[in-house]
């Protein structure tokens, strides 16, 4: 098949094509880039070099390059940017691309290959990129035409950012960067794709629909997702006029955080696996769901057959492949969160029928008793340290300081605890990876966090387990003098595979024991960073303190209790009513067929 | 659920003509879990920039709707059309299909294959070589009556498919 050419451009002056490629990024907005180099792409790092317009942040290791970038991208709403070599640079980014798509994060993968003759040849260093990363981003590109560099890179962005975010790869032959292309300029944001054009305007027929639904619940539920953060902060806003304006309660998901006030008493926490009692029985009995920007993920409904059966639902996505994957819907939306949301209080507003305020009033009493179960209550008591504690006091400790405090996570328990006990604010606060649950996202997302607000605090709350998986990032802290902090709940597990055999498997606790741990202050002075460490419940306090309060990077190695389970939990394959609540509730699990066992 | 029940379509698939193209939709399919019955690809427009895919695939309703959703989501995607559920439409496949014997069985073959419209492409004093277009079930039944009189060796393109009337589609 032909490629699609570029039509010739006006302008005549060309450039060598790495210098396009800056050009493309520049008149882009893009001011950071996280990349490691090598042969395949030193005319862009030999570009590079000779400008101040873009910076390059040195990584050690490209996978993340890219979680640094989704850091980066998260915490600001723009695209991160990421420069790898050809070969083993593009294949270590792989699982930061697939991460970046399972979570909707907007990335721009710059990767170099092979000059345009030797591909196909097994050459030094090839690898097939294009091929590899196609079902791991949401588009790629071999750039085989210097005409077509330009216009690629610019398209490249568009698609990253626009419709449902994702991470897109340019693959670029040597020979594509070295020799001279002309430079074409951003089409003008009207001018639609040829193919490509997501719908961002909400049918307003399907908007009357869900309002008539919304305003005859007895019971309704918002549940809200990374679609809501995704659609920007003013999206956020409207989710909690909304919320207000219909007195409704509202459940986020896990990458939904920060999307409703955690402080708002309209707040249920968020829902799920090991989300709280009052916003999984918010779900199981509502009567109206309003989904809006959350993908039904199987950590969210539990057993499909069983999952809030005697509701209506209306789901607002952005991608109708979201829509009726999972679980059917009555009223289903396509369009952007904000405007959705924007859409729906103006009609909500010209309608003119009463809400049930009895009906409303009697809810909001079921909710305000599941809440007094007080299901993520926790007995701090001798000298050992909950990690639920750790991670309360690590909340009350940063707010009291009032700084601008963002969050990243690794994945595991300490994710799941950070969930609960950390509460978001606003959007754009909490880093976490989602979809993919990589080990090893926390510290590079806090790195590209800490970048782009350089006077933020910027926390990873990790697992000792899963900070070896990017340990060597901290070499990156000391480079640009990054005052990362590494917050480690050190249970001396991979907590969460513990706990899943302990309950799933007999105690049979194959594999999940942390040995031979680095001593994780030595670690952190090697790396030019602080070291601390917290091993009873009469140092916490003065950690997280000593912690904030330097100027550098550091990691705090919290001993916490090593058999902690993290509760409420939804067993896979059970459902939203079936929760164990605690420990005295685990018999339950034993329960679990070996049809819920084969879920992850 | 009440809609286990399975059914066949045929979607069109109208795509920007690009290196690669063909890989994400195949990729999508195999990715994904889902079924190709058939597959035909080819560049349709003057130009040669727009191909059209028909792809017959099958599973429950919920899941032809998500493989519609997902096709369409592919960047290069114009446009996704679900014959099988739009209405009335043509499905044509062309078939190579060569048959080796001789006597009481080359006439035989001759005769059904004039029976079905079959055109005999290609002779010799022991081969036919017939060349036939129709739906799928039409080739499958004179395969199948061919495999005893010699069958040797069966090509075939897949089904393309358009629907019937002024209605049309386009990039
Ligand atoms: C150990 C572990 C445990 C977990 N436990 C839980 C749990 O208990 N509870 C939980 O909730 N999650 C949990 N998760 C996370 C879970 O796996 C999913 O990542 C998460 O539930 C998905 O969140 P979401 O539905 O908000 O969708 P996202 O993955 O954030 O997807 C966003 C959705 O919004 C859409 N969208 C994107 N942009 C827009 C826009 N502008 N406008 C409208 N729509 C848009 C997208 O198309 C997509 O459908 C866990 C993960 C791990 C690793
Ligand atoms: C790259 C990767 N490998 C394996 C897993 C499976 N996994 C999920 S949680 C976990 C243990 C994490 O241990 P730790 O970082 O100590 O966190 P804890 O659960 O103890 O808080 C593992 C191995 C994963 N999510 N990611
Ligand atoms: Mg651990």
């Amino acid at each position: 098949m032909s490629a699609i050419t570029t039509p010739a451009p006006a302008t005549t002056d060309l450039r060598p094509g790495a210098e396009v490629i800056l050009r493309a990024l520049k008149e882009q907005g893009v001011e950071v880039i996280f990349g490691y180099p090598g042969g395949s792409v030193l005319p862009i790092y030999d570009a590079l070099f000779q400008q101040n317009a873009i910076r390059h942040i040195l990584v050690r290791h490209e996978q993340a390059a890219v979680h640094a970038a989704e850091g980066y991208a998260r915490s600001t709403g723009k695209v991160g940017v990421v420069l790898v070599t050809s070969g083993p640079g593009a294949t270590n980014a792989v699982t930061g691309l697939v991460d970046a798509l399972m979570d909707s994060i907007p990335i721009i993968c710059l990767t170099g290959q092979v000059p345009t003759h030797l591909i196909g040849n097994d050459a030094f260093q090839e690898a097939d990129t294009t091929g590899i990363t196609r079902p791991a981003t949401k588009h790629n590109y071999l750039v085989k035409k210097s005409e077509d560099l330009a216009r690629v890179v610019h398209e490249a962005f568009h698609v990253a950012k626009s419709g449902r975010p994702g991470p897109v790869v340019i693959d670029l032959p040597k020979d594509i960067l070295i020799k001279p292309a002309p430079y074409t300029d951003a089409p003008p944001p009207s001018t639609p794709h040829r193919s490509y054009r997501p719908q961002v305007e909400p049918d307003a027929a399907r908007i009357q629909e869900a309002v008539k639904l919304l305003k005859g619940a007895k019971r309704p539920v918002i549940y809200a997702g990374g679609g809501v953060i995704n659609a920007g902060p003013e999206a956020s806003r409207l989710l909690g006029e909304f919320t207000h304006m219909a007195n409704m309660p509202c459940t986020n998901t896990l990458m939904g955080l920060g999307a409703f006030p955690a402080s708002d008493p309209h707040f249920l926490g968020m829902l799920g696996m090991h989300g709280t009692v009052e916003a999984n029985l918010a779900m199981h009995g509502c009567d109206v769901m309003l989904n809006i920007g959350a993908r039904f993920d199987d950590r969210v409904t539990g057993r499909l057959d069983a999952f809030s059966p005697g509701s209506k639902k209306i789901h607002a996505d952005i991608d109708p492949s979201s829509i009726n994957k999972n679980v059917k819907v009555d009223v289903a939306i396509v369009g952007d969160a904000g405007r959705v949301l924007a859409a729906l209080i103006e009609a909500w507003k010209a309608d003119s029928t009463q809400q049930d305020k009895k009906a409303l009033a009697g809810w909001w009493q079921r909710i305000n008793e599941w809440r007094a179960t007080n299901c993520l209550a926790y007995k701090q008591q001798g000298p050992i340290i909950k990690p639920q504690h750790a991670v309360k006091r690590l909340f009350e400790i940063t707010r009291e300081t009032g700084r601008d405090t963002i969050i990243s996570t690794e994945v595991g328990q300490h994710q799941m605890w950070a969930a609960q006990y950390f509460g978001f604010d606003k959007p754009n606060h909490w880093l976490t990876s989602g979809g993919l649950g990589t080990m090893g996202y926390g510290l590079p997302a806090a790195m590209g966090a800490q970048i782009a607000h350089p006077d933020a605090l910027c926390i990873d709350i990790a697992g000792e387990a899963s900070i070896l998986m990017n340990i060597q990032e901290m070499g990156t802290l000391a480079q640009y003098r990054l005052p990362v902090k590494v917050f480690i709940l050190n249970n001396e597990y991979m907590g969460m595979v513990r706990q899943w055999q302990e309950l799933l498997h007999g105690g049979r606790y194959s594999e999940s024991y942390s040995a031979a741990l680095p001593d994780f202050v030595k670690l952190a002075e090697s790396f030019h960073a602080k070291g601390l460490r917290a091993e009873n419940a009469d140092q916490l306090d003065d950690v997280i303190r000593e912690m904030i309060a330097h100027p550098g990077p550091v990691i705090a190695d919290i001993m916490v209790a090593k058999d902690e389970n993290c509760f409420p939990m939804i067993p896979s394959g059970a459902a939203h009513n079936d929760m164990i609540l605690g420990p005295d509730q685990e018999g339950n699990a034993r329960s679990v067929t070996d049809e819920g066992k084969v879920l992850v | 659920m009440s809609d286990m029940n399975q059914r066949s379509a045929t979607i069109a698939v109208l795509v920007e003509n690009e290196a690669g193209v063909l890989a994400r939709v195949i990729g999508l399919f195999s990715g994904r879990g889902y079924n190709i019955d058939s597959l035909t690809v080819a560049p349709v427009d003057e130009t040669g920039r727009i191909s059209r895919i028909t792809v017959v695939t099958s599973g429950t309703e919920m899941v032809i709707e998500q493989i519609k959703a997902q096709l369409d989501r592919l960047v290069p995607v114009h446009q996704v059309s679900d014959l099988t559920l739009e209405g009335p439409h043509l499905m044509r496949e062309l078939a190579l299909i060569k048959v080796v014997g001789q006597g009481d069985h080359r006439v035989e073959a001759l005769r059904l294959a004039d029976a079905f419209r079959a055109r005999v492409v290609d002779a010799t004093t022991e081969s036919f070589v017939f060349e036939m277009t129709g739906n799928a079930e039409k080739i499958d039944a004179f395969c199948a009556l061919m495999r005893p009189l010699g069958l040797a060796e069966i090509c075939r393109t897949g089904a393309v498919a358009i629907a019937r009337g002024t209605r049309h589609i386009a990039a």
